[in-house]
């Protein structure tokens, strides 16, 4: 079922028309409302009157990570914050979270999006949705919540984590549809093998995967290990969460709801603008938001836009899978990572000098995070308890600081290779 | 009497432990005694040598990382019972031990290298029973 037909099957002058209208009343609300937003646009010598059409979007300065980061926590919301009515963040580059905030209208939006996705999915009002995405700061969760909420289905919010009890309730309940990271739909399927239940004996019949990248290869062993349909969710919080595009049941790239996030592909080194179909960073500005929108966020997804009808009927463009970053992100259980985070973990630990190598494996099913630091001489101690309180410490401060796991190995000085020019920081051993 | 041991962070690797070794006896250091505390993935190789100075120049030039460490070597007789009474006396004195490693390089004599948490301390008690304990200046090395 198509959600919302008169935007999703829209003609591309009916939406070019819907994006300009709205990106001009943004671009507005930005500049007036919001400090570092006039301040670039006046770099640029522009004023919102130059922005008449999304033909005159590629003028617009790009906002980054960083500019987010300058902004912290508040900085770049437009409305008084007696207009927002909720919060989110996820990890930034330097230890400091990226937040973001949302007006009731925005959350309205949120919803109207997911649900579109959902139904991209073929899930309708009938389904019983267990959402096994984290609830909480991370988008993930509620978003997928509040769309299923949105489209009538049922909503089993059980959040990430206690696979025996995910497990318990899909077959007590009845659960058609699982979200979740796709490598913990593989998890969920290696550990319903191992207690001997079969997916025919489940309802399950959709699953809605994101939030980290995975391959056509993945989606084939979920599919067949789950006996599902495994849909290809896309999001960030900085554009709105889960529901910023989304595949449908054609599986050919996730279709972006454009009518309140236009996607652009620049090339992530001169920052022009690139032709449709070609391979580039992927950029996107909101256009409905109220209390943060964004203009020309780069993503760092590496990506192509498909601009064809898709047999589904929809009209919406489409987006591949992520093919990759322009920077040095890695996606971890489907948390973002950074290694300057490390290196910010080591420097505040005057004991280590950050000579790390992080070493990323894929043990069965989940991602496993090895991180080597060197042994320098000026905090070697002779004494084991000393360098094993050393290793809890950073163990305890990476985990507080990123949000997730590692193990901490302690190696000898010099181990770790120098080369001339950057170091290498990180070897990504998954096959994904 | 107060020694410098040398202490080397190894990882557990095969070869590591030989690489010292080799490096020490081609500078024509010669080891009186060595113990190695281990964990999982990593060791610390602890050193009694004839020149710890020296010993920790050549493994730094290496790339290993050393340390001194001072420790306490004292003597007690070899036969059963010698370190039990030894070790009364500490106790007695409230002296909490880190580590400790022992050799015997006669038949009458057992040398046994101490690392207190209180090595001052523990001096004190050892100068009190000077006789029975404590090794002189020079006496059991090489």
């Amino acid at each position: 079922m198509i959600w919302n037909e008169k935007i999703e099957c829209a003609s591309r002058s009916e939406m070019e028309a819907i994006q300009s209208e709205r990106l001009v009343q943004t671009v507005k609300r930005v500049y007036h409302n919001n400090e570092s937003y006039r301040r670039k646009m006046q770099e640029k010598g522009l004023v919102p009157g130059d922005i008449k059409s999304v033909h005159d979007l590629s003028k617009l300065p790009f906002t980054t990570k960083a500019d987010l980061r300058d902004g912290y926590p508040f900085g770049m919301f437009t409305t008084p914050m007696s207009e927002i009515v909720r919060v989110h963040a996820s990890s930034g580059t330097t230890g400091k979270p990226t937040v973001v905030g949302y007006t009731r209208n925005d959350l309205q939006m949120w919803a109207e999006v997911v649900t579109r996705s959902l139904s991209m999915a073929g899930v309708h009002q009938n389904d019983i949705v267990q959402v096994a995405y984290g609830y909480g700061l991370f988008t993930g969760g509620l978003g997928l919540h509040y769309g299923t909420e949105n489209l009538g289905a049922t909503v089993i919010p059980i959040s990430g984590g206690n696979t025996d009890k995910q497990i318990l309730l899909m077959q007590d309940f009845g659960t058609t549809v699982i979200a979740c990271t796709p490598s913990y739909a593989l998890f969920l399927a290696e550990t319903m093998k191992e207690m001997n239940i079969t997916p025919e004996s489940l309802q399950l019949r959709v699953g809605i995967f994101g939030a980290e990248p995975w391959s056509e290869n993945m989606r084939c062993e979920i599919e067949a290990k789950l006996k599902i349909k495994a849909i290809d969710i896309y999001g960030l919080s900085e554009v709105i969460g889960p529901g910023v595009s989304c595949e449908c049941e054609h599986q050919c790239g996730m279709h972006v709801m454009e009518d309140h996030f236009i996607p652009e592909i620049i090339h992530p080194e001169t920052l022009e603008s690139m032709p449709p179909g070609e391979k580039g960073e992927l950029v996107f500005s909101t256009v409905t938001k109220e209390g943060m929108p964004i203009l020309r966020y780069r993503t760092r997804d590496l990506t192509r836009l498909i601009y064809d009808q898709c047999e589904c009927g929809r009209t919406l463009v489409r987006m591949e899978k992520c093919m990759g970053r322009s920077d040095d992100m890695l996606i971890i259980r489907g948390v973002n990572v950074f290694p300057s985070q490390i290196e910010s973990v080591l420097l505040e630990m005057s004991e280590t000098e950050p000579h790390y190598l992080l070493i990323i494996e894929r043990e069965e099913t989940l991602d496993v995070v090895n991180l080597l630091v060197e042994v320098q001489e000026q905090f070697f101690s002779d004494e084991i308890k000393q360098l094993e309180s050393l290793r809890k410490k950073l163990t305890d401060k990476i985990q507080s600081t990123l949000g997730i796991s590692v193990r901490v190995k302690l190696v000898e000085p010099k181990t770790i290779e120098r080369t001339a020019g950057k170091a290498k920081r990180v070897i990504d051993n998954r096959k994904i | 009497m107060i020694v410098k041991q040398v202490s080397v962070f190894l990882e557990n690797k095969t070869g590591r432990l030989n690489e010292v070794t080799q490096l020490l006896g081609d500078a024509g250091l010669n080891m009186s005694a060595f113990t190695i505390a281990d964990t999982s993935d990593f060791g610390i190789l602890r050193l009694i040598v004839s020149d710890p100075d020296k010993a920790k120049e050549i493994l730094k030039k290496n790339k290993f990382s050393v340390q001194t460490t001072e420790v306490i070597l004292v003597k007690s007789p070899n036969r059963p019972g010698g370190l039990a009474k030894m070790l009364n006396l500490l106790q007695k004195e409230d002296v909490f031990i880190e580590y400790m490693y022992a050799f015997s390089n006669s038949e009458d004599t057992a040398v046994i290298v101490l690392r207190p948490t209180d090595l001052q301390k523990c001096m004190d008690i050892f100068q009190n029973h000077r006789g029975d304990f404590l090794v002189q200046d020079g006496q059991y090395l090489f």
